[in-house]
């Protein structure tokens, strides 16, 4: 049985509330500006500058301000966050309570997916803790007059609520329908108040930069994407596990390390992210390159590939919200334009029309849920055509 | 004092409603705690939401009928998903199908007779490097084999099941 792992994490390194620590003796443009100046982006996969997301939320003037935790995690291929939450979830909590410091925030919410409320005690015993140690609550660290606390809402299970739109509009207790933006939550989100919106693994990362400088976060990984970056992979290889990384790392590097050679391919960016053939694994793993959402799924040379873009889009067809029409009609059609394929009744001509209203889907949905949803069998049919056609249909 | 499944319902939201307020941003968690309880959120149940909370009953519905974990109709006291992660060896996973199936009687989609078991698939629940992994009632159990099919469907109705998740382990480098 193969087990999985957790490399060496600078998580397990930093010394518990230096960052908080040093953000409270700091004024609130102090403690955007190193962030600024780290370079972090958004560790969740949309890459946002998270220095820009703040200061647009502190900029506003508001009677409260929200900080909400999305602990969603429902990239199919993703597992970092949960590793996160379970082994250093004072480090994701710090995180909040740095930004709430810094955009002037008094309440913070956790949205914690369904699957992973097995994990609720534990979250809510650290957060008793901090409270205990007046990290949350009134005056927070000798603070006078500053107020901040945490609650964790559980999720009912809606891939689209890791959207943070979808996310919000679940907490105002709606269906999880991304909103139209702008405005951007930054200005109006949560019941209409400024409210920065980050992943788990962000937080952690803010904690990290307030410990250490933001000089030393930037000189990692590479110029457009300073920084470590955490990465979940599963799929065929010896090691699967939680990896921390360099961003700018080549494919095959990590597949050195985790024990992946010789495979067929490897899905980079979870069920929404591109499928990369061997012949690309020089690629990096950085903004400027591949999406570094940090899920990496690989693939041995006896998958069916076909069966990976059905997958996919069986999840994409489950969880589309229904909201907007090239996502909701669209991934359906290549789902039945797959099976199709399956049976080995599909023409060529018919799979070059597959590949348009594919593109279509990726230009004309609302939100990154539905670009994102034909990625996976759009780069499986490019780089695996000659896998795709003459099949015979199972039954034959 | 004998309660009506109807009167049990009013009693349940009025109870809820008291603790988490009646705005529309506390639906979700009367829905939660309604769903634990019943095992489902029944019509009556959402007329009585809307009533309490003030808005209409599409309203409720349009909510329970969004979200994976909350169902219309009545699920069986354990509900047993598997993992459909991309990741997971398919040949393994379809053992595990194969023989959940055969350990309840029952197909994927379907309810037991007896109310105990729902047998259903979920889209990947963030186990993708333990697999084949199940979720029952919000336990996981990691790294499930056929073989231990029987045991942890007896454990369950024992109640005594441990869901076993192995997350932070020592680096093997």
């Amino acid at each position: 049985m193969k087990s999985s792992v957790v490399s060496q994490l600078t998580f397990a390194r930093i010394d518990l509330d230096a960052g908080l620590k040093s953000a409270s003796a700091m004024t609130p443009e102090q403690i955007i500006d190193t962030i600024v100046q780290s370079g972090l982006r958004g560790r969740g996969g949309g890459a946002y500058p998270v220095g820009r997301k703040w200061s647009a939320a502190k900029e506003v003037h508001a009677q409260r301000k929200y900080i909400i935790c999305n602990a969603a995690e429902g990239e199919p291929g993703s597992f970092k966050d949960r590793a996160i939450l379970s082994g250093y979830a004072q480090l994701v909590f710090e995180g909040m309570t740095i930004a709430a410091l810094a955009v002037g925030a008094e309440r913070g919410i956790m949205y914690l997916r369904a699957e992973y409320a097995y994990m609720a005690g534990h979250l809510e015993s650290v957060l008793a803790a901090r409270r205990n140690a007046a990290l949350l609550g009134k005056n927070i660290c000798g603070l006078k007059g500053v107020h901040f606390d945490i609650r964790i809402q559980v999720g009912e299970g809606a891939y689209v609520c890791g959207q943070e739109t979808a996310l919000i509009e679940f907490l105002e207790g709606h269906r999880g329908e991304p909103r139209n933006r702008p405005p951007y939550p930054a200005v109006s989100g949560y019941r209409g108040f400024p409210t920065v919106v980050q992943n788990v693994e962000t937080f952690a990362w803010v904690t990290c930069v307030l410990a250490r400088g933001a000089a030393w976060f930037q000189s990692l990984g590479t110029p457009k994407s300073p920084g470590l970056k955490l990465f979940s992979v599963s799929g065929d290889c010896k090691r699967p596990g939680v990896y921390e990384f360099q961003l700018g790392l080549k494919v095959a590097e990590l597949l050195r390390m985790v024990g992946g050679e010789n495979v067929k391919g490897v899905q980079v960016g979870g069920a929404s992210g591109l499928m990369i053939p061997k012949s690309q694994f020089g690629r990096r793993i950085a903004f400027e390159d591949l999406p570094y959402g940090g899920a990496v799924i690989i693939f041995g040379k006896e998958r069916d590939m076909l069966e990976v873009a059905h997958n996919c889009l069986s999840f994409f067809t489950s969880e589309s919200c229904g909201q907007c029409t090239p996502c909701r009609e669209g991934t359906r059609k290549l789902l039945d334009g797959v099976e199709r394929l399956q049976r080995g009744s599909c023409t060529s001509a018919y799979l070059d029309t597959l590949i348009s209203l594919g593109e279509s889907i990726r230009a004309a949905s609302k939100c990154g849920l539905g670009q994102s949803s034909p990625q996976a069998f759009l780069s499986i049919a490019e780089h695996y055509r000659h896998e795709l056609m003459g099949r015979r249909s199972s039954n034959g | 004092m004998f309660f009506t499944e109807r009167q049990q319902i009013e009693q349940d939201v009025e109870t809820l409603a008291a603790i988490y307020g009646r705005e529309r941003s506390s639906m979700i968690t009367i829905l939660q705690e309604i769903q634990r309880k019943h095992h489902y959120v029944s019509e009556y149940a959402m007329q009585v939401i809307a009533h309490v909370l003030d808005i209409h009953p599409v309203e409720v519905y349009s909510v329970v009928s969004f979200y994976h974990f909350l169902s219309e109709r009545p699920q069986g006291q354990f509900v047993i998903l598997l993992s459909d992660c991309i990741a997971h060896n398919s040949e393994e996973k379809a053992a595990v199908a194969r023989q959940l199936e055969t350990e309840l009687g029952i197909q994927f989609g379907k309810t037991t007779q007896d109310g105990k078991f729902t047998l259903d698939r979920t889209g990947c629940i963030g186990m993708c490097d333990q697999g084949p992994v199940l979720r029952v009632n919000g336990r996981m159990y990691t790294e499930v084999t056929a073989d231990k099919v029987g045991t942890l469907i007896a454990d369950c109705v024992a109640d005594s099941a441990t869901g076993v998740v192995c997350d932070i382990r020592e680096p093997s480098k």
